[in-house]
């Protein structure tokens, strides 16, 4: 089957593509020999796992390289080749006919200015616009994107856009001049799943309407399943395995993409019997942030990030909290260990948590523990694995000589499955899920009774969660320990935890035994938020996306 | 001695590693790999050291003291030949002669000594020799012959050679000398308060922004207090208390240096405060004094490294502003501050004055700028 054959002309072919880094003692080979069809109108999925070079691919394609980066082979536009244009003709095809947009809808904004500036200005300039007539064109564009009352979002700043709107902002910019084809480098990754599902729609409709191609990377093969005609599965910068969707995922043929199939975390957790004690309830937990009026700050106000949720944890429990960004669900689990201060009654097996300050209690907190989402900002950089992992001891076990120290250090990486050896290195000598299991082994060196897990898996790649579910589990088994588990992937969650808890806006919505909250939701929201997240669908209740409080 | 070998390398391993440990490579080892790459950097580092090292040892192996006066040669230009020329000669002999009473007859030079017939009305005094002894072209004066009336005398004298590289002063002292001992005071100066002004501003930026809050404030405010006060008016007021003094230098030059650097550590303590692994020793139970001193303080020091290597050029300037204003060293101590403001007095007959001095300012300063850039480079985290 020739790629491509039924959509026509091929509005960018890649061949041989090969993309090099000089790295302080050698070069690293980041993509090997891509060949690439992209005809007009289809969409088209790199898919890969982190350091895949799925980006890289085409950033060097579209001449976008780091400095320390060169790149060979063949990149055609309409059968001009774009590698070796000069700077200035490469521009305008870069600017008007393949556009990009990326995955911080947060940072890829000037702050400073307000939207409709921003969409203008490039109109202008480009295309010797009349300011108002850009203005008009802006207000099309945010229509087109459907922001909603786009003749007054385009006076709005950044700041005042939630990430969803952000991010369509990012697609009208990138639609402003027709282009024939959108290259969408993980364009979803950093929205809720709600929102996610709804870009992903409006970039389906868009394709549709305007007839562009789009090229669309990312590490999610759901995602591949409802938006991709076609699939390049890449790792390790080799295209490993390509064909339409359908055939793909009905019968892949390399191990790697079976892998990645398969990588969607498996099992069930049975429910812990009533008759176990429990480990640690919290009644009416309220969390206020208080912003302190003054002279020049305003009037003071609060915000209930945490509104009067119930907590219990059985020992061996895992409680699933889920929800999305925003929802109070972290501070809530930094709120039951006592690491922000709330109301309410919190107690851990028969003592009082809100009568005792933690700092001078080193038992209890020692036994109450917290693991954290992001595995590269959460352990320091300028200190070995074997001190991250031994920090704790210093405050809880003083008494231990740096031998003995050493000794636990080795056990509890043996413990996480990773190489002893490797404890007098650097963090950034490692893997994203390496990482994560050094702040596992930080944790349970301390060996505690309840974890709070923050979003362990979310930064990590598909196969790495598995891994680090598993390991988890296992940890489970082996001592007891009850988790709260934090996440906005439904999937993870409902392979950890015997309890789920859905959070919106501080509130619960809905909570029960996972099981049987996965096959019967109750309530509309926990019914949008699982369409969006299990099938990539837009239901109605999560459609409309509350813009942020200025 | 093979068994022995073995024996101690069981006993060295501890029972539980099956493998030895590989050492990581830190952030500092890559950072020092870049640096290493900037061949600036590197060339700076070089120059700096080898400046350093002259400063330190060079006084000592130069045949000149720095304090001494050679009142024949004031003001003589920089040059690699020797001292005195043939041209110095006649004047010099006739001025001492003159001096000591006596006529030059006829003088000729033979062999690397003077020989000169002089004559006086009157009896001649042997010990008037010493004058030619004293004069600072001559050594080793001796009588060779004596006329029967003892009004004429040839005395024969040896030359003494003596080089000034790069001049001297308008007291006549060696300005390689004077340099290469002024550079020990101006660096130990730039090193010494820049290091005061580390410890305090380290720590200090550190607590403030690690507390917060109320303390934070009260902190910061102190600060800008001390900002607001003008420099040279604290200065003269710590002159006038305390008398000139070089330990005085460094308390009014890390006095106010420290400040900057307190308001950068500040900073950076803030936005590290708020990360994850700060967050993570807390909740696993570390007290304040452990989080600053293994989490916070590490992280600072790259900005931290980076500022010093710029305050070190800018304290030695401070230094050479106060000393240009005759509030720093004193004579016969110098610095390169000093001599430069002596040398832009004498600009327009000795510009050697001038110009030694402040190439070896000039160079510190840009080998100190280029290493800084070099370090911010290979310390910033964007380029990995």
């Amino acid at each position: 089957m020739v790629a491509g054959s039924d959509h026509g002309e091929a509005v960018l072919s890649v061949r041989d593509l090969n993309v090099r880094f000089r790295v302080p003692g050698g070069e690293v080979h980041a993509v090997r020999g891509l060949n690439m069809q992209v005809a007009a109108g289809e969409t088209v999925a790199i898919v890969g796992e982190s350091g895949s070079g799925k980006s890289q691919a085409m950033m060097a394609a579209m001449g976008l390289l780091a400095a320390n980066g060169w790149v060979e082979g063949e990149v055609r536009y309409r059968g001009q080749d774009l590698l070796g244009l000069p700077p200035r003709r490469l521009n305008r095809i870069r600017g008007e006919k393949i556009t990009m947009i990326f995955q911080e809808p947060m940072t890829s904004l000037d702050p400073l200015y307000k939207v409709g500036r921003q969409l203008a200005e490039p109109l202008i300039h480009h295309r010797g616009m009349s300011r108002r007539q850009a203005r008009a064109r802006a207000i099309e564009l945010l229509d087109l994107v459907q922001i909603a009352e786009p003749e007054r979002r385009i006076d709005a700043y950044p700041h005042e856009l939630s990430g969803g709107q952000r991010q369509r902002v990012m697609i009208a910019m990138a639609l402003a001049n027709d282009p024939d084809m959108l290259i969408a480098d993980e364009p979803t990754t950093a929205l809720d799943v709600t929102i996610q599902a709804q870009i992903l729609e409006l970039l389906n409709g868009l394709k549709d309407r305007l007839g562009m191609a789009i090229v669309f990377i990312t590490h999610d093969l759901g995602i591949v399943r409802h938006m991709a005609d076609r699939v390049y599965v890449m790792r390790d910068g080799e295209v490993v395995e390509e064909g339409p969707v359908a055939r793909l995922f009905a019968e892949p043929r390399h191990d790697y993409t079976k892998m990645l199939l398969a990588a969607e975390p498996a099992g069930h957790k049975p429910p812990v019997p009533e008759a176990v004690p429990v480990l640690l309830r919290g009644d009416d937990l309220v969390v206020t942030f208080h912003t302190p009026g003054g002279f020049l700050s305003g009037e003071a106000y609060d915000i209930k990030a945490v509104d009067r949720v119930s907590v219990t944890l059985r020992r061996g429990q895992t409680l699933g909290v889920v929800g999305e960004s925003g929802s109070g669900k972290s501070t809530l689990g930094r709120a039951l260990l006592r690491l922000v201060p709330s109301q309410g009654a919190l107690r851990f097996e028969d003592q009082d948590l809100t009568a005792i300050d933690l700092r001078k209690e080193p038992r209890l907190r020692r036994e109450l523990q917290l693991v954290f989402q992001d595995p590269f900002g959460s352990l320091s950089p300028r200190m070995t694995v074997g001190q991250i992992v031994t920090e704790g001891l210093l405050v809880h076990e003083p008494q231990l000589s740096a031998a003995e120290r050493d000794r636990r250090a080795v056990e509890a990486l043996n413990e996480v499955q990773l190489d002893p050896a490797m404890r007098n290195r650097y963090p950034h000598e490692f893997s994203g899920g390496q990482r994560q299991r050094i702040a596992i082994a930080r944790t349970m060196i301390l060996k505690p009774r309840v974890v709070v897990l923050d979003e362990p898996t979310s930064a990590l790649d598909r196969s790495v969660q598995k891994e680090i579910v598993e390991l988890l589990r296992a940890l489970q088994r082996a001592h007891d320990l009850s988790y709260i588990f934090i996440s906005h992937d439904l999937a993870v969650v409902r392979a950890m935890a015997d309890e789920v808890m859905v959070m919106k806006n501080g509130r619960v919505v809905e909570q029960g035994p996972t099981e049987a909250i996965f096959a019967d939701p109750r309530e509309i929201y926990t019914k949008a938020l699982m369409a969006a997240a299990l099938e990539g669908v837009v239901l109605d209740a999560g459609r409309q996306e509350a813009p942020v409080a200025v | 001695m093979v068994l022995r070998d073995s024996l101690s390398e069981i006993e060295a391993e501890p029972a539980y590693v099956e493998e030895q440990p590989r050492r990581g490579r830190s952030l500092w080892d890559d950072a020092w790999a870049r640096l290493k790459a900037n061949r600036a950097a590197v060339t700076s580092a070089v120059l700096l050291v080898s400046m350093a090292l002259a400063c330190l040892i060079g006084p000592a192996l130069s045949p000149h003291d720095f304090d001494a006066v050679y009142s024949n040669y004031v003001k003589v230009p920089a040059s690699l030949k020797a001292y005195p020329r043939e041209a110095e000669i006649e004047p010099v002999l006739e001025r001492t002669l003159r001096r000591a009473r006596l006529q030059l007859d006829d003088w000729r030079i033979e062999g690397g000594r003077l020989f000169a017939t002089v004559s006086s009305s009157r009896q001649i005094d042997e010990r008037t020799t010493r004058y030619l002894d004293r004069a600072d072209l001559f050594e080793d004066a001796q009588i060779i012959g004596k006329s029967a009336d003892g009004e004429t005398m040839t005395v024969s004298v040896g030359i003494e050679r003596q080089r000034f590289l790069f001049g001297t002063d308008s007291n006549g002292r060696d300005m390689l000398t004077r340099t290469l001992v002024a550079g020990r005071i101006s660096l130990t100066i730039g090193l010494l308060a820049t290091f005061v002004a580390l410890v305090i501003g380290v720590t200090y930026g550190a607590v403030s922004g690690y507390i917060g809050g109320r303390t934070d404030m009260v902190m910061m405010r102190v600060v800008d207090v001390l900002y607001s006060l003008p420099f040279i008016f604290f200065v003269i007021l710590l002159v006038v208390f305390f008398g000139r003094n070089f330990i005085l230098m460094f308390i009014a030059v890390g006095a106010v240096e420290w400040l900057d650097m307190a308001r950068i550590v500040r900073g950076q303590t803030i936005s590290l405060k708020r990360q994850e692994f700060i967050q993570a020793a807390e909740a696993m139970g570390v007290g304040n004094g452990g989080i600053l001193k293994r989490h916070i303080v590490p992280n600072t020091l790259g900005p931290v490294v980076v500022y010093m290597t710029l305050l070190v050029p800018k304290v030695i300037l401070l230094e050479s502003f106060l000393s240009f204003l005759g509030l720093g060293v004193q004579e016969p101590m110098t610095s390169w501050g000093v001599l430069i403001s002596e040398g832009a007095r004498n600009i327009q007959g000795a510009s050697w004055m001038l110009v030694f001095p402040s190439t070896f300012l000039v160079a510190t300063l840009f080998s100190l700028n280029f290493i800084g850039d070099g370090l911010r480079d290979a310390l910033d985290p964007k380029d990995r």
